[in-house]
């Protein structure tokens, strides 16, 4: 699977549109991952569909060569479940923002996650709104100050990676925008494992949130412990839960029917069959 | 007593069987050679209230129930009650005496049924009730056996042999009764029309279902909702018979976008809802007018706002259809007009959606979607189909959203080389990339308007009835067109010369349909169940009628009533000469 040398260039899955993010935005180190990523596995960029929400980071599929949703606010879920089921032989990647797949999206990406949809899901969290300029998030810290929270949040901050556990998630990871040689391999191994892959990536935001930043992050988090088993939920859970140091890595990956094999187990029939389905149901309906 | 139709209407505590002995009997009757025609009532609680089923047959196709009935079957005092008021003089009244006794009454016939005992107490099977009721009823207009036999096998086959004789047992207890008992001048005698033995029986939500999957359906996504969750129902078996895919989202929300995420890999993609749920959809709407993703969504009306009244009837989701959401977006609209209607509006949705790459809403309603009549078998090789136009790019500069004199851009698939684009709800230039211009904004949206413009042209035919030479016009839309067509037979027995005009495509309004008809009418009025005057806003604020329109409206929950539309139709004839 790995050819290096039989590796596209990663330019092959650049658009010509640049970026509208501000300098020094942790989505550019995302942007890259994605490229390479994208790159080593060696998929005609007319395979992948890239789906997004509504944010500073959904604007990410307008940066890529390949096919592209962006879509409602909050709603990539949604869509992507319907490209997955309908699109079978195309690779589906998922990315936006933290208020998008916490907040306003929070209840689809219950669903997907049971569904154990085929896709990667790459959150860039900053825990800051960025494209309405500057208010909490669902991962901002208890307290944060922001103009819709003058005196601080009062909402404790929501684990994503708890969250896609008990969601029903087969694979679990946390990255780092500005380490962006693991997340690029994340992102290989997310694209390579079948069914529900989200990757939550501090991605931070230099215009807006001066409380998580590169410099912050680079001191609370850690790798995995070498030992971490990854199959193993409950220690999954407490590594999620850890905010100190605050993990990255593969923390949960099990495997179990994905999406896409249970609807191929139902399917009884081909669209060839329409016809004497009709028939024969014109014949029960007398 | 020979009769042209027979109304008969069963009623009783909901979930006792009421349904199942009226379904059961209408397919009878239907295989038998009977036009049929049925409506029902049911309660929204799953267990208990009242519930009535009726069934108008005859020899002749039916457009609308009789207000009244010539036979009230009563299994309880409530229905009695209930449904008494509406037994025409004359007409016969069958109780189940196990529950109640009402009084004598000169002006109708009635005749205690121990409906209850014979399945209890003589065949000690007291869940034959309700076949017993069947045979009941069926002795009472000489419905042929054969056909009761035959169905009763198909229905109680997978039980076993002793519960199929068992049941039949029931069914001749219940016509043997009624044969000894009722005197033969109690009995009715309708002709059946007996030349098309292959019509089949169906209610709105089935035909619809069997036009989608006739148009090539092959993905669905929905969330259940009264009344639209038998059309998913149904479809959810189906459609793995022919490689497609349903999905029960967590929402409405998330049913639409699912079906535009399909619709955008080229699948023929639905959903279907009632108005709270098209409440939900309507932001996902506007993705679709803007991305240009075709997309069908079955609205089966109820009585709004808000949750409403789950159960009953009303046209009021109209506006929400054609106008409702932010921003100047274009979606179609169609109503089917009868149950038949249902399966060739389907299909309509389908291929619209695909050639204008448009959002098509389907209204139906809770009459259309509870009401079975008999329907003449779809020849499938007479329905049409339209496609999508799709491109096959041979360079990088293709331009998905390309300025079209038509409106209408070839749309690439994924996996298609020299295709890629996003599909963006953002305001976007002709490859699909963010652009905020006034010009660019100025004609896109003029781009997207030239199909809405097209479509109407592509209108399905209205319904048309009457006379094309009178002044006084009806408009109408939805399961109303058989009322009103109804209505208009009998004023013209009254000497009333009237022509109505049911379009059949909504939104936009096609002016070679509802402009040509305002203009060779003096006095046009709109007839419509709901207080808002939906159908009469809109055209309306698109045609400029001398004398306005009149409007003529019920909204209590229920469809009209034959003499309350007529007599209305009367008011308003002496209003405007």
């Amino acid at each position: 699977m790995s050819a290096e040398n039989t590796s596209p260039p990663t330019e092959d899955y650049r658009s010509q549109e640049r970026p509208t993010w501000c300098p020094g935005c942790g989505d550019f180190g995302v942007l890259s991952a994605v490229h390479g990523a994208l790159s080593q596995l060696a998929i005609p960029p007319e395979k992948v569909v890239a789906i997004s929400g509504i944010g500073c980071s959904s604007r990410f599929p307008f940066f890529l060569s390949t096919y592209g949703i962006h879509g409602l606010h909050g709603r990539t879920m949604p869509i992507t479940t319907g490209v997955r089921a309908a699109g079978r032989d195309l690779h589906v990647f998922t990315v936006g923002g933290d208020g998008d797949a916490f907040a306003i999206g929070g209840g689809h990406l219950l669903h997907a996650a049971r569904r154990n949809l085929d896709i990667t899901y790459l959150v860039m969290d900053n825990s800051v709104y960025g494209l309405t300029k500057g208010q909490a998030s669902p991962t901002s810290a208890l307290g944060y100050a922001t103009k819709t929270s003058p005196t601080g949040t009062t909402d404790i901050p929501l684990n994503p990676l708890m969250l896609a556990m008990v969601s029903g998630a087969s694979f679990v990871g946390r990255a780092f925008s500005g380490r962006p040689k693991e997340l690029t391999r994340m992102i290989v191994e997310a694209a390579r494992h079948p069914g529900f892959a989200l990757i939550d990536i501090f991605s931070p935001c230099p215009t807006f949130n001066k409380v998580n930043t590169f410099k912050s992050y680079r001191e609370e988090v850690a790798d995995l412990p070498e030992d971490h088993d990854p199959t193993d939920l409950m220690q999954a859970m407490n590594r999620a839960a850890c905010e100190s140091p605050r993990y990255l890595g593969v923390l949960y990956r099990i495997q179990r029917p994905t999406f896409l094999q249970q609807l191929e187990r139902l399917k009884t029939g081909t669209e060839a069959d329409r016809p004497r389905l009709m028939e024969d149901l014109f014949d029960e309906m007398r | 007593m020979v009769q042209k139709s027979l109304q008969i209407r069963m009623a009783g505590e909901s979930g006792e069987g009421v349904l199942s002995t009226g379904e059961l009997v209408t397919r009878a009757a239907a295989r038998a050679g009977y036009r049929v025609l049925t409506s029902k009532t049911n309660p929204a609680e799953i267990k208990g209230g009242h519930a009535t089923f009726q069934v108008c047959l005859g020899p002749v196709p039916m457009m609308e129930a009789k207000d009244e009935l010539d036979v009230l079957v009563a299994f309880n005092e409530e229905a009695w009650q209930k449904s008494g008021p509406d037994l025409r003089p004359g007409g016969l009244l069958i109780y189940d005496s196990a529950s109640f006794q009402p009084p004598q009454d000169p002006d109708r016939s009635q005749y205690a049924v121990p409906m209850t005992g014979i399945a209890r107490d003589r065949l000690k099977f007291g869940l034959a009730k309700n076949v017993v009721a069947v045979g009941v009823v069926a002795a009472l207009f000489d419905l042929d056996r054969e056909v009761l036999c035959e169905l009763i096998e198909q229905k109680f086959s997978h039980k076993g042999a002793e519960v199929v004789a068992r049941n039949l047992e029931a069914l001749d207890a219940g016509r043997d009764y009624v044969r000894e008992v009722l005197p033969q001048e109690a009995l009715f005698a309708v002709e059946a029309d007996r030349r098309s033995p292959t019509r089949m029986l169906l209610n709105g939500n089935q035909a619809l279902s069997l036009g989608f999957l006739a148009a090539g359906c092959s993905f669905f996504a929905g969330y259940p909702i009264t009344p639209a969750s038998d059309v998913m129902e149904f479809l959810a078996v189906q459609l793995p018979r022919v490689g497609g895919v349903l999905i029960q989202a967590e929402d409405e929300i998330a049913s639409l976008g699912m079906v535009l995420g399909a619709s955008y890999t080229g699948a023929r993609a639905m959903t279907a809802t009632s108005g709270p749920g098209l409440s939900l959809m309507v932001e996902m709407l506007g993705l679709a007018s803007m991305a240009e993703i075709p997309c069908v969504i079955l609205d089966v009306q109820r009585a709004g706002p808000s949750t409403g009244l789950p159960t009953r009837h009303e046209q009021s989701d109209l506006f929400l259809a054609a106008v409702g959401g932010h921003g100047d977006s274009q979606r179609l609209v169609l109503a089917p007009t009868s149950v038949a209607d249902c399966f060739d509006q389907a299909v309509n949705a389908f291929n619209l959606a695909e050639r204008y790459q448009v959002p098509v809403l389907v209204l139906s309603d809770t009459v259309l979607a509870s009401r079975m009549t008999d329907f003449e078998r779809p020849d499938l090789a007479k329905i049409p189909r339209w496609e999508r136009l799709t491109a096959r790019p041979t360079d990088p500069d293709f331009e998905r959203y390309q300025i079209t004199g038509s409106g209408v851009s070839p749309m690439s698939l994924p996996g298609t080389p020299f295709g890629q684009y996003v599909a963006t709800g953002l305001e976007h230039n002709p490859r699909g990339l963010p652009r905020y211009d006034a010009a660019n904004h100025a004609a896109m949206s003029d781009k997207r308007f030239r199909k809405f413009s097209k479509a109407a042209l592509d209108a399905p035919e209205p319904f048309r009835q009457g006379d094309p030479d009178s002044e006084l016009g009806l408009l109408t839309w939805g399961s109303t067109t058989g009322a009103v067509a109804s209505a208009l037979q009998e004023l013209e027995l009254r000497g009333v010369r009237m022509e109505m005009l049911a379009p059949r495509m909504l939104w936009p309004l096609p002016d070679h349909q509802i402009g040509e008809f305002l203009e060779r009418k003096k006095r046009v009025a709109v007839v419509e169940c709901n207080r808002t005057g939906q159908m009469a806003t809109l055209v309306a604020s698109r045609y400029n009628h001398p004398h306005g329109l009149g409007r003529i409206n019920v909204y209590g929950g229920a469809p009209f009533r034959q003499a309350e539309l007529i007599q209305k139709i009367e008011e308003w004839c002496q209003h405007v000469r």
